[in-house]
């Protein structure tokens, strides 16, 4: 097959794949460490691309936009970590998965309410709005400026966790909780810290996805459950497992989408193929999932806990 | 109140008994998407509904009018619900709305039932036009193929001699690609169907680029419009491969997209920028009144507004005779002045409508449609002959 064809959807797997990263890396902090499941992730992620084309919309610039999802999203993670999280702790999952859901319910609400059920708008920054050529093919800017952040975010998320010492007791924490409190370390503001850096990060996938896709109410859930396949192939609560698994899912996904089709031709006939190649496609990545599951119960990069 | 009231009172409701209009007030039932992902769709509807009953001066067809709204969710068991409701409790005299083709599709067992006069504003689907027509059902928007298959005959007569299709994968997708392909007759490269809700197409953009096809075709309603337009735009496609679609650059989605639609083409039977002295109104007025611009789900929830308007004056108030009411339907559908053009009922209750082709294009700094041509004049639906009503 053509190299011209394979390159573009490797691009496209990998751009897919480093969006999810930024999403699945706090949901994995926030459910490795503290045990706790975050649905409402997705609406974090939802509520930046809404803050930020406010803050576009406002003014103009593009920066302003990222800064103000970004900052709005920190904001909004402290709050309801405060508010909501903080006291659910020591509930078991099922009160967190309700707590949280409802939250969904009350975001995709909120917005409609502020601003209205249509698609809202945010395009893409001027300087980014040609193509670039890579060996041969032109993709678009835009597009590659987000695997360059991605790709940025997860070095330095990598230099958080291994050379700081926040990344140290956060490490700590995921193996053993209990001994990190027990040494004197504030675990409430740990907890709290690593949940608005989490919201941080989804509220800037939130601006990155803005200009590609259609800023609406519910935008979150779809992503939501791929960031979910993700970290359980991953590895729950390990940073560098997200980032391995994001790039794995982001890949097949696309890969799947653009080649399943076009291979079951061969096999069958045109109209059964046509009619099964999109539905095996959609299905690989929670076959994917389950083969783990099933081979791999800890995920494929597992942290050290036992 | 004082005796003198009351008996001014008494007398006004003796006269008014004894007046052929007996039916002092007409109650409308108004069903469609009002929460999740489709709201804008209902919101629209309403709004266009509700602008031509203020016209009216809070009446139609000189009865004062009594709108119940209701929010079918997107559901079907919801929209069956909601119809019975409307038919058993509030005895309303007609259901406007009545949403989606599937919701529309799990209400028409009661419809047919109860003979209650109902006009979709929103879906035609296939069995109601053919073989589950009934005489007090009506379409007041399209028979579902009619738009994919003014795009086909566009793109045959443009001469585009292969076709790249593109359709999420659902009932409404196949149909609108099989609407297509029964007027072009070109060759179709490939026929791709991507996921339902599908939010990057990325992967589907590369094939289409390396397909080396003349045109394209697509159909996605609502955000996956979005999201398909933008990221075509984004990828450069937009001014290498001529875009057409249906649904999918339209009012709803013109607010998300503005210049990435430019160049787009789309076949509908209605658009704010169709010149006629009936949509100028409309669209000015709906402007003026809800700061946006109406998109063709306003547009047809309108014309239903007018419809029933001609219709209860035709039985002067007297809906309680719902196959005479249904009839002065059909008839009142040749009689009003459509904000699309020509307009007509056909034998099947589906509408007798012209599709116009229409493109994006920038005029003075703004982004503005403006129509190119009309594909189909005076349509009729495919599925006519399989309709029992004579």
């Amino acid at each position: 097959m053509a190299m011209t064809l394979i390159l573009p959807q490797l691009l496209n797997g990998l751009q897919y794949g480093v969006l999810l990263f930024l999403l699945a890396a706090g949901l994995t902090l926030v459910f490795g460490i503290m045990s706790f499941v975050n649905l409402a992730h997705g609406s974090l992620y939802m509520m930046g691309a809404y803050f930020a084309a406010t803050a576009f919309n406002l003014t103009g610039s593009f920066l302003l936009a990222v800064l103000a999802a970004v900052g709005g999203c920190i904001i909004l993670g402290f709050l309801i970590e405060k508010l909501a999280v903080s006291k659910l702790y020591s509930r078991d999952h099922l009160d967190h998965v309700l707590a949280t859901f409802g939250m969904v319910l009350f975001f995709n609400e909120i917005t409609r309410i502020i601003w209205g059920p249509q698609p809202y708008f945010l395009p893409v920054p001027a300087f980014l709005e040609n193509t670039v050529s890579l060996f041969g093919i032109n993709y678009p800017a835009y597009r590659f400026a987000i695997i360059v952040v991605g790709l940025a975010v997860a070095v330095g998320a990598h230099l958080l966790m291994h050379k700081t010492r926040l990344g140290m007791l956060i490490r700590a924490g995921s193996v053993n909780p209990k001994m990190v409190g027990a040494l004197g370390v504030n675990i409430q503001f740990l907890n709290a810290l690593l949940f608005a850096l989490g919201a941080a990060l989804a509220g800037l996938a939130g601006v990155m996805a803005g200009p590609i896709l259609s800023i609406q109410s519910g935008m979150g859930e779809p992503v939501l459950i791929t960031a979910l396949v993700v970290i359980v192939i991953g590895g729950i609560g390990s940073v560098s497992g997200a980032f391995y698994a994001s790039l794995i899912v982001g890949i097949a996904d696309t890969m799947g989408r653009a080649f399943l089709p076009m291979l079951l031709r061969e096999l069958m006939s045109r109209e059964v193929a046509t009619a099964a190649g999109p539905a095996l496609a959609s299905m690989l990545v929670y076959v994917l999932m389950a083969v783990v599951l099933a081979v791999r119960p800890q995920g494929l990069f597992p942290t050290g806990r036992t | 109140m004082d005796s003198h009231n009351r008996a001014l009172a008494a007398l006004a409701a003796l006269a008014l008994a004894a007046s052929p209009l007996a039916n002092a007030e007409v109650k409308i039932g108004l069903s469609a998407p009002l929460s999740g992902s489709q709201a804008v769709v209902g919101q629209d509807q309403v709004d266009g509904f509700m602008l031509a009953i203020e016209q009216f001066g809070k009446k139609l067809g000189g009865q004062q009018v009594t709108v119940i709204k209701e929010d079918d969710q997107l559901k079907p068991e919801i929209g069956n619900q909601i119809t019975r409701k409307f038919i058993d409790k509030e005895k309303v005299d007609a259901i406007v709305g009545l949403g989606f083709s599937n919701v529309l599709m799990a209400s028409l067992k009661p419809l047919v039932e109860s003979g209650t006069v109902a006009i979709a504003t929103n879906a035609g689907p296939s069995l109601i036009a053919g073989a589950n027509c009934a005489p007090n059902v009506f379409s007041m928007a399209w028979q579902n193929d009619g738009a994919a298959e003014s795009m086909g005959k566009f793109v045959q007569d443009k001469g585009y001699k292969r076709i790249y299709l593109m359709a999420p994968n659902y009932q409404a997708g196949k149909d609108m690609l099989a609407g297509f392909k029964r007027y072009y007759k070109g060759e179709v490269v490939d026929e791709v169907y991507t996921q339902v809700g599908q939010t990057d197409y990325s992967a589907e953009l590369a094939q289409l680029q390396a397909s080396k096809t003349d045109a394209v075709f697509a159909f996605y309603p609502g955000g996956m419009g979005v999201n398909y337009i933008r990221q075509l735009s984004q990828a450069g496609l937009l001014n290498k491969i001529p875009n057409f679609s249906v649904f999918t650059v339209d009012g709803t989605t013109m607010p998300a997209l503005r210049d990435a639609a430019i160049g787009t083409i789309s076949g509908a039977m209605w658009d704010a920028s169709l010149d006629n002295p009936e949509n100028r109104n409309f669209v000015s007025a709906f402007e003026v009144k809800y700061n946006r611009t109406p998109s063709e789900y306003a547009a047809t929830a309108y014309d239903a507004a007018q419809v029933l308007d001609v219709a209860i004056r035709k039985v002067n108030g007297k809906t309680s005779d719902k196959k005479a009411f249904a009839s002065a339907v059909k008839a009142a559908g040749q009689e009003f002045k459509s904000v699309r053009g020509p307009f007509q009922f056909n034998i099947n209750n589906m509408p007798i409508q012209n599709y116009y082709a229409f493109e994006v294009v920038k005029d003075g700094g703004k982004t503005v449609t403006r129509q190119i041509g009309t594909p189909l004049s005076k349509h009729k639906d495919a599925y006519l002959s399989k309709c029992g009503i004579k």
